[in-house]
């Protein structure tokens, strides 16, 4: 896990967007959003879920990995970059390629784009809009010992099991403290539905 | 695993621990954490400035940095680590500057003669004189009180209290009100009944100090997201949370108890805690022996209110009573917030005071971590009423019935005391005289009340008797769009002035921008109209900070003293929460910390509450109880975030939230019927609400008005409307009713953008709305 990274901790979510709104306003792409919410389950509970790119360590990011054209960076520090503009050739290899279904593209532009972690802002120790904004620590920013000293006892997890493949990220995801095993399932087989087992 | 850069790492400092007291945990100062101080990010960059001010919107008051450019213009938003949100912001207040230089702004003054013709961009002499004139028309034949004066939450307090002194000296009228009536006044009442001073017990930096939360009728997740942060940081050390709503919103999802009560039933659930912790032995007895009185008649009155008779009432078990009872009283530190889930009822005193009367009787008052808070919701509903905006007061909180304080106040203002009005009536009753002719002309300052008025075809029948109405506004608002003379006036980002939050906390707006040509402060405009009255000796002001000084000592020696808070002051701290009486002194956050109260005897005065049902009836024609509220997208009336792209396309119109168990399906179109009239809806079908109960937020006009439903009853006190509760059916419908596009003002063209989102509404079967789909 890199130093400072972004940790998401679903439970406190609210869904109020500030997140979304807050990313709309960085300069790098003024207007677009790169943070999604979901709602994890419709009818049944207000409950959200922010994602983030999760700047995937290992294997290193798949997205970049399937680019043709070489596009998608990775600094030294672990940040996946967007696609770079000069590169980018449209194609969304990396689109089907990432198991959290991150990067988007812009079908008018024919451009990839993708959550940087508000690089012009982290390289100089700035927390991503996201995080600085976020009204309930919900997408945090910062090292894990901070986020323990903080929020005592809190458990995260970078490792997401998606059916055969581990995949280790740069961002984290707190998970219940009771219910930590690592690898967590980030993807199919589904095991579990509101305390359910569906196997 | 990547390694960090150590390059990178080596340069970063240390983090420093944060004192909990001051800081919220999850947050840090960017100083602190390294890198470039946050007020000069962008300014490094791009030859803009930042200006530091707060968010025009809720009563949290949030500090932010306005981005603007070379040419003088807001263009952009920074966070800003200020003492009560430390960077965190909500989407109305990342999206609020958009407002500023938004094509929908007004920039001339609009007039007509009459409500049949359009209206004609005029000059300001025009509009001033014909205002003036009608003024002059309606009170030279109907007598003074004929003309009326509804003010703002919104505004700056120098002009709350600039309005409440044009209503009494310039136009000698006893009708003037704000529309603060409609939001926090039954807890104003409630606090100033038992303790003599009408503002929050402590800060919200409490919060994090306390062992048990108690929310009562606030979905803070979506109305006051920023204090979710204190919140979970109380959380975060183990405090309980326990929530009061009827349904089941963002915070009440992870509450120790979430008590989904039937709306309009608080008083009793209240009085029902107390019995069992008086028979439980929880109460502490040498605190009240000390500090209060009238607990043997509180006493004797809950006795009535055992925890099987309030379940029935309450539509909750009785073990969460209880249980409710013995988390609260049992906790160490315990702290009581409300909002308008207890407040907008034609018993919200009285739900105010028997959570206060719960809070005394177990001695959780005026501690760190102990006592009670009101979440107010416009960003000034604090200040707003506290220097003579509301009918009954004046300024400083001064009474405007008691011989002494109109006498202080007339030697202040340099007026004959027999020239000063007496008490007027509450902004709902002004309209019933509007519709009954006793008021024939209105000035209206920042309100939009055909949206934010229950019983919306009454509120549109008293506006339209009225032979005049004037508007302050920079939108044209629904309201606006019904009057005779609209003022175009200035955003917060353009002029400064002072807010109160919250906590009472005082807090500085700074001025970003120059207004547009053709558009004047608020201010201009009132003294201006004093002028052309007559009066205008005693509105020699050329801006605001002229009339806080004049606020000031108006409100020396008062409980609402401001007397210590001066701009300068304002801008070297964090804000200071009144009463400051002087300039030395550092304000007080936190009150009854030597436990006495601002009653002469110094006593928590505990009051009596009985729970009577809420005036619309349950019948089998209308079974269920409908309530409102609001959505973090949108605020209070929506005319400035319903114009806002993101926040349009964040929640573009309303709905109807109603239990699976009415077998409708989501976005169903759904007819909901009360004895006001009826609306169509797409339902959002979700069991996070009572089956008994339906919701609908309320920030849209008609024909998806919330408040063309609810029900014009007022709270005897306070007379605060019953927003929340009133009866109601639902039915199934063809189609939903669609939201019309605001009007756009003459001359200009509408913002491409939003119009879009307005006119192309969602069909009436897609999900949409809160929690029900993916929306970005
Ligand atoms: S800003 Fe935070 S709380 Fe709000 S939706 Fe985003 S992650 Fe959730
Ligand atoms: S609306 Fe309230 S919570 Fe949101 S940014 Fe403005 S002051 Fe803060």
């Amino acid at each position: 896990m890199m130093g400072r990274t972004i940790f998401i901790d679903p439970g406190r979510c609210i869904g109020c967007q500030a997140c979304v709104s807050a990313c709309r306003e960085c300069d790098s792409h003024r207007g677009k959003s790169m943070i999604h919410l979901d709602y994890t389950e419709p009818g049944m509970s207000v409950a959200s879920l922010p994602s983030v790119c999760m700047h995937c360590e290992d294997p290193v990011a798949p997205c970049a990995e399937v680019c043709p054209a070489d596009a998608i960076l990775v600094t030294a520090d672990g940040v996946v970059q967007q696609a770079d503009t000069t590169r980018c050739i449209g194609c969304s290899n990396c689109v089907n390629a990432c198991p959290f279904g991150i990067p988007k593209i812009d079908l008018q532009a024919k451009l990839q784009m993708k959550c940087n972690l508000c690089y012009d802002r982290t390289a100089y120790g700035l927390a991503p809009m996201c995080a600085t904004v976020c009204p309930t620590g919900a997408l945090f920013y910062g090292t894990l010992e901070e986020l323990q000293a903080e929020r005592p006892g809190v458990q995260v997890a970078d490792s997401f099991v998606f059916g055969d493949v581990v995949v280790q990220t740069g961002v984290a995801m707190v998970v219940p403290a009771d219910k930590v095993q690592w690898p967590v399932p980030g993807g199919l087989p589904v095991v579990e539905i509101n305390g359910r087992d569906v196997r | 695993m990547t390694a960090t850069d150590p390059a990178k790492a080596a340069s970063r400092p240390v983090p420093v621990s944060i004192d909990p007291s001051i800081a919220p945990p999850g947050t840090r100062n960017f100083r602190d954490a390294g890198g470039i101080p946050a007020d000069q990010w962008h300014a490094d960059q791009n030859g803009e400035t930042l200006v530091p001010t707060h968010c025009c919107f809720c009563g949290v008051q949030c500090g932010m940095y306005l981005r603007v450019d070379k040419g003088g213009k807001v263009f952009g938003v920074e966070p800003r680590n200020h003492d009560i949100n430390r960077m965190r912001l909500c989407p109305k207040g990342i999206n609020a500057y958009q407002q500023v230089n938004h094509p929908d702004r007004l920039t001339a003054p609009l007039m007509r003669r009459s409500r049949d013709e359009e209206f004609k961009e005029c000059s300001w002499d025009e509009a001033l004189d014909f205002t003036v004139s009608e003024i002059r028309r309606i009170q030279e034949a109907h007598g003074n009180d004929a003309f009326g004066l509804l003010g703002g939450a919104s505004l700056f307090s120098e002009k709350t209290y600039l309005v409440g002194k044009f209503a009494r000296v310039a136009l000698k009228s006893k009708h003037v009100d704000y529309n603060g009536r409609l939001c926090m006044v039954s807890a104003a009442g409630a606090n100033k009944l038992a303790f003599g001073i009408d503002r929050a017990g402590n800060p919200f930096s409490d919060i994090l100090l306390t062992d048990c939360l108690l929310i009562a009728g606030s979905n803070v997740g979506e109305c006051f997201p920023v204090m979710t942060q204190y919140l979970w940081g109380a959380r975060d050390r183990g405090a309980s949370l326990i929530v009061i709503d009827p349904r089941e919103t963002a915070i009440a999802r992870t509450a120790d108890i979430h008590v989904a009560i039937k709306p309009g039933t608080d008083s009793a659930f209240f009085n029902a805690v107390l019995n069992v912790v008086i028979a439980e032995g929880l109460t502490d007895e040498a605190y009240i022996a000390a500090n209060t009185t009238g607990w043997e008649e509180v006493k004797k009155t809950v006795a009535a209110y055992p925890p099987s008779r309030s379940a029935e009432i309450c539509g909750v078990p009785a073990s969460q009573i209880v249980q409710v009872a013995r988390v609260f009283a049992g906790a160490d530190k315990a702290m009581a917030w409300h909002a308008r889930g207890i407040e907008h009822h034609s018993q919200g005193v009285e739900n105010c005071l028997s959570v206060i009367n719960l809070c005394v009787a177990t001695g959780h008052i005026g501690k760190p971590g102990a006592g009670y808070g009101t979440i107010t919701g416009q960003g000034n509903g604090q200040g707003g009423r506290e220097h003579g905006q509301k009918s009954d007061l004046l300024p400083g909180g001064r009474s405007i019935t008691n011989p002494e304080h109109r006498k202080q106040i007339c030697q202040i203002w340099g007026i004959e005391e027999s020239e000063l009005p007496g008490a007027g009536t509450s902004m709902m009753e002004m309209v019933w005289q509007m519709q009954r002719g006793e008021i024939r002309g209105l000035i209206g300052i920042c309100n939009n009340p055909f949206v934010s008025l229950p019983n919306y075809a009454v509120v549109k029948d008293g506006y339209d008797t009225a032979e005049f109405h004037a508007q302050f506004d920079f939108f044209l608002s629904e309201t606006a769009a019904n009057a005779h003379v609209v003022f175009p006036v200035t955003t917060w980002a353009e002029d400064e002035g002072v807010m109160a939050n919250a906590e009472a906390r005082v807090v500085k707006h700074n001025k970003a921008q120059e207004p547009p040509a053709g558009v004047r402060t608020d201010t201009w405009v009132i003294c201006e109209l004093a002028r052309r009255l007559g009066a205008g000796k005693h509105f020699d002001f050329p801006g605001s900070r002229e009339v806080f000084e004049e606020l000031r000592v108006a409100s020396a020696g008062t409980v609402n003293d401001y007397y210590g808070i001066t701009y300068d002051r304002l801008d070297e701290t964090g804000g200071i929460a009144w009463p400051c009486p002087s300039t030395e002194h550092p304000g007080t956050p936190r009150l009854f910390e030597d436990g006495r109260t601002y009653h002469p005897d110094g006593k928590i005065h505990m009051q009596v509450v009985e729970w009577h049902p809420p005036m619309d009836a349950y019948t089998e024609e209308y079974p269920l109880s409908l309530t409102t509220g609001r959505t973090v997208a949108h605020f209070l009336s929506g005319n400035q975030t319903r114009r806002l792209g993101a926040l349009v396309e964040q929640t573009p119109r309303p709905w109807v939230e109603v239990h699976p168990s009415h077998g409708f399906r989501n976005g169903d179109p759904v007819r909901v019927v009360t004895r006001r009239g009826s609306e169509v809806f797409p339902a959002l079908v979700t069991e996070a609400i009572r089956p008994d109960t339906v919701f609908i937020p309320y920030h849209w006009p008609v024909p998806t008005s919330a408040n063309a439903l609810t029900i014009d009853a007022l709270d005897p006190r306070s007379k605060i409307p019953e927003y929340k509760v009133c009866a109601a059916r639902i039915e199934a419908a063809e189609r939903v009713d669609e939201v019309p596009a605001p009007p756009t003002p003459p001359g200009r063209e509408a913002y491409p953008e939003t119009q879009v989102s307005r006119t192309d509404p969602l069909p009436p079967t897609s999900p949409q709305g809160r929690g029900t789909a993916e929306r970005s």
